[in-house]
């Protein structure tokens, strides 16, 4: 099996998995990285959401030869320092989850949404958000959380 | 390079160890007719011997410098177990919230089961939205002990009347002198009364007292749910762990040969197969090893009873049930519908249908067990709500004694219902009796969930309603045809509209397709179909819809209540957008609630738009309110997606959808503006609030869309086909 090198969160991990293995298990069962969740396993929920180079990418879906090339993976774990990403904070002020299991997808969503537009309609929101389900049905308050951390950012 | 080495998780605690932890006393308290046992944390040996002399209950635990630990004996899966059972407990023991962490209490149910369910007999069972009615007794009565025992001991050390001591805010004061100790303070000094007086309902807080209950309380778990550190049973890793995965199939109860066990045996990282009466299972070294295994599976399937079934053929045979004159398992019958119907001036007779739906929570099915080298005990991690065998059936698998079964919940990530059967829980205990002592981790993948699901059952009602000459509703009878007895069956009943004449009755088919409570159970169906007829009756009397049901919820106030409060707060007297109409429905789920929404209907694609919905809930006392109306957004929007959306079709008896790109939820494309909900205030004791938004939303939809168009929609979901259809007729 070939060994590969990831570069997650600012650090290094080396990883010995055959070719072809999802990211997302690499992650979360190699990795013990298990922020990132598994649901569907064709990246048609975005539950497993990160970030690889910044834009947002469904982990279930990608071989690791294909971010292993030196690509930056950011996970919800490597999202902020201390938990206290404005996304995040906001998602405690507006008292976001409900089971929780698909808020790691969400959140890094959020985060890219805000970085690539600071200042989103609810349209556009609406819009980017939709890749990634909620089955607790907690989108009125996502809705809310990202304008609060979008009025936030902008302070 | 970064060392990775696999960590054992948190095992939580057993019986045996859990108080070891830190320095501090545990108090065991609230099982009746027991002296309440306090033991310093540290004395393992005598924590020992009272877990092995007495059924103890251990509610809380108290560190010397005042933090405090609450347990919770119910499944978190996003309703707020995690902090109303707890707050209840601090609120009569006067805690600091700010100092209290909550944990879940160990799974054995002869100590923190329920009575709320089956009385006499004590369950750890999430299910029914019943959880906080159930220990809202059990909590308050065990916090107020533990506050009695801090005030006792104070008054004692103080050498003062106990009925000078007073607690607020983890505090227990003496005015007269001035004095005050925090709960840390005492711990050293705790002594137990010689006679722990019997606390009664009115040695509790009065409601206008309370602190917490009833405030807006951030719920306890929500930050570890913003960062990825909350613990789910499928983000279990341990050393030595395998993985396990079953080939199911799609046609439910098939039996399976397997042709090329060879060859699977020889995939890299296969380590063994483990047969099933429905399934082969396959244990490998790795979640990707154990995956690409199950790809190269070739497997032959026997018939099945679902052999031959067709579910969207079915309904013209249930329309034949329903046209039998034989009647079927009475479910409620006052009256005579038939004397109503003979004097009856109008007759209306409609029939409702809704197709399989299946449950989707986002965390697929999973559970990680180990079962000791001996085989005779396991460990058990898993998302579960529980069950009438708290040991979820792991011990009989194993022939060992239950308390050798340690289960360590985990958040769930989803239950909605399919949580409350364990089969996913016995196929891995089966698995790890194999395998032991390695832990094994069982993963069911969405495709196996979803073909292999357990659906909440189709089923078709056939509404009858007599009215007289003077507009009154007299007679109404509802004949449900479905499989799964209460599956179907439940939420049939009209308890709060007063029509003198009403049979409830429910025929059976049965075609081998799993079924099992899915949100609200047969609430969902019934109330559209209940809720449909009054609005066609309405709308053929030339009755406002409101006004129909305000003439109908008379005697009952509490109803009646959160009708007018729903139609003020919707200003549904107000103009309506042009292109726009508004539905009402109204659902009693243990609370009472009427919602309101507001839609337009795209007359070329057939797309339902819902632009608001508004909810007023009687739900007795609130114990969180913000969580309350989290739950009547969550409500809506599965109403919605399970409405517009959602399908399970069977042809020749398997399952048709494999995966969300063939059973698509709701995306937030599709929210409404706004779900907005107004709590009644109330004294009466809490009911349950999880189950009562969702079976509102077809009513509600439905009725909105024949004030728009003068069209019917009979039949959920509402697919755009559907819609048209009905736009055409």
């Amino acid at each position: 099996m070939p060994t590969y090198s990831l570069r997650i969160n600012t650090e290094i991990y080396e990883v010995t998995v055959p070719e072809g293995t999802p990211l997302l298990w690499v992650l979360r069962e190699h990795l013990e990285l298990t922020g990132t969740k598994y649901s569907c396993g064709i990246a048609q929920c975005g539950t497993c959401t990160i970030h690889v180079d910044g834009r947002p990418a469904k982990a279930c879906v990608l071989p690791i030869e294909g971010v292993a090339n030196g690509e930056e993976i950011k996970t919800i774990e490597g999202l902020s320092e201390s938990a206290d990403h404005p996304v995040q904070k906001a998602w405690i002020e507006e008292q976001v989850p409900q089971c929780g299991y698909c808020q790691s997808g969400q959140i890094m969503q959020a985060a890219a949404l805000l970085k690539q537009n600071p200042n989103p309609s609810r349209e556009e929101i609406k819009r980017y958000m939709s890749p990634v389900m909620c089955r607790c049905g907690t989108y009125i308050r996502i809705l809310k959380a990202i304008e609060r951390a979008s009025e936030t950012t902008n302070l | 390079m970064k060392n990775h080495l696999k960590t054992i998780p948190e095992k939580g605690f057993t019986r045996r160890e859990f108080l070891k932890s830190s320095s501090g006393v545990a108090l065991f308290i609230g099982v009746s007719g027991l002296l309440p046992q306090m033991i310093s944390c540290k004395d393992t040996k005598g924590i020992k011997e009272q877990l092995e002399k007495h059924e103890i209950t251990a509610w809380v635990q108290i560190t010397e410098d005042g933090e405090i630990t609450i347990f919770n004996p119910a499944a978190e899966m996003g309703q707020g177990s995690m902090t109303a059972l707890p707050l209840l407990f601090a609120e009569e023991m006067d805690a600091d919230w700010s100092r209290v962490k909550v944990e879940f209490s160990p799974q054995e149910s002869a100590i923190y089961g329920s009575e709320g369910w089956v009385p006499g007999s004590k369950l750890m069972f999430t299910v029914g939205s019943r959880t906080t009615k159930s220990y809202y007794p059990v909590m308050r009565k065990a916090g107020a002990e533990a506050r009695y025992i801090l005030r006792h001991s104070a008054a004692e050390l103080w050498g003062v009347p106990l009925s000078e001591t007073s607690t607020k805010n983890s505090e227990v004061i003496h005015e007269v002198s001035g004095k005050k100790l925090g709960y840390g303070e005492l711990v050293p000094h705790l002594k137990l009364p010689e006679n722990m007086p019997d606390i009664s309902e009115s040695d509790l807080k009065k409601q206008k007292d309370f602190q917490l209950v009833g405030k807006y309380i951030p719920r306890t778990e929500i930050p570890s749910k913003t960062d990825g550190s909350a613990q789910f049973a499928i983000d279990i890793l341990m050393p030595e762990m395998v993985y396990a995965v079953l080939e199911r199939g799609n046609l439910h109860g098939a039996t399976p040969t397997l042709l090329n066990e060879v060859e699977i045996l020889a995939q890299d990282g296969v380590l063994q197969l483990v047969p099933f009466d429905y399934a082969v299972g396959i244990v490998a070294k790795s979640l990707e090893q154990v995956l690409q295994a199950k790809k190269l599976l070739k497997i032959e399937w026997s018939e099945s009873q679902a052999t031959g079934f067709n579910s969207q053929e079915v309904y013209t045979s249930y329309e034949n049930i329903a046209g039998q004159g034989k009647k079927g398992r009475i479910i409620n019958e006052m009256g005579s519908v038939e004397n109503a119907a003979r004097s009856a001036s109008k007759s209306y007779t409609a029939d409702f249908k809704n197709d399989y739906v299946y449950h989707a929570q986002m965390e697929p099915l999973n559970a990680i067990i180990q079962v000791a080298e001996d085989g005779q005990s396991a460990e058990v991690w898993v998302g579960s709500q529980q069950g009438p065998d708290t040991k979820l059936g792991v011990p009989d698998i194993l022939g060992i004694a239950p308390e050798k079964v340690n289960v360590h919940l985990q958040y769930l990530g989803g239950g909605f219902g399919r949580r409350s059967m364990n089969d996913f829980v016995e196929e891995c205990a089966e698995i790890a009796k194999v395998m032991a002592p390695k832990p094994v981790k069982l993963i069911w993948t969405r495709e196996d969930d979803v073909g292999y699901g357990a659906f909440r059952p189709l089923s078709l009602q056939r509404l009858k309603a007599s009215v007289d000459n003077t507009g009154n509703i007299t007679g109404f009878s509802h004949c449900v045809i479905g499989d799964g007895g209460h599956l179907v069956a439940s939420g049939a009943r009209n308890d709060h509209y007063n029509i003198p004449n009403q049979l409830v009755e429910w025929r059976s088919a049965s075609h081998g397709v799993r079924l099992k409570h899915w949100r609200a159970v047969g609430h969902g169906p019934n109330k559209f179909a209940i809720e449909s007829m009054l609005d066609e009756i309405a709308y053929q009397q030339n009755m406002d819809p409101v006004a129909l049901r305000r003439k109908l919820m008379a005697d009952s106030p509490r109803a009646l209540a959160t009708l007018e409060k729903v139609a003020e707060i919707s200003d549904w007297n107000g103009p309506t957008k042009e292109g726009r109409a508004k539905g009402v429905s109204f659902v009693e789920h243990g609370s009472l609630g009427t919602g309101v929404c507001e839609i337009s209907v795209d007359q070329n694609t057939g797309k339902i738009k819902v632009h608001h919905f508004w909810i007023a809930l009687d739900a007795g006392i609130v114990v969180q309110p913000d969580n309350v109306k989290a739950q009547m957004e969550g409500g809506v929007i599965m109403g919605m997606s399970s409405v517009l959306k959602e399908q399970i079709t069977i042809k020749d008896g398997r399952v048709q959808q494999s995966n969300y790109h063939n059973y698509p939820l709701l995306r937030m494309e599709d929210i409404p503006d706004s779900i907005e909900t107004v709590l009644i205030d109330s004294n009466e004791i809490p009911e349950g609030v999880g189950e009562t938004a969702t079976p509102m939303v077809a009513g509600a939809i439905a009725n909105a869309f024949l004030k728009l168009t003068g069209k019917r929609l009979r039949h959920i979901p509402f697919t755009s086909e559907r819609v048209l259809a009905a736009l055409n007729s």
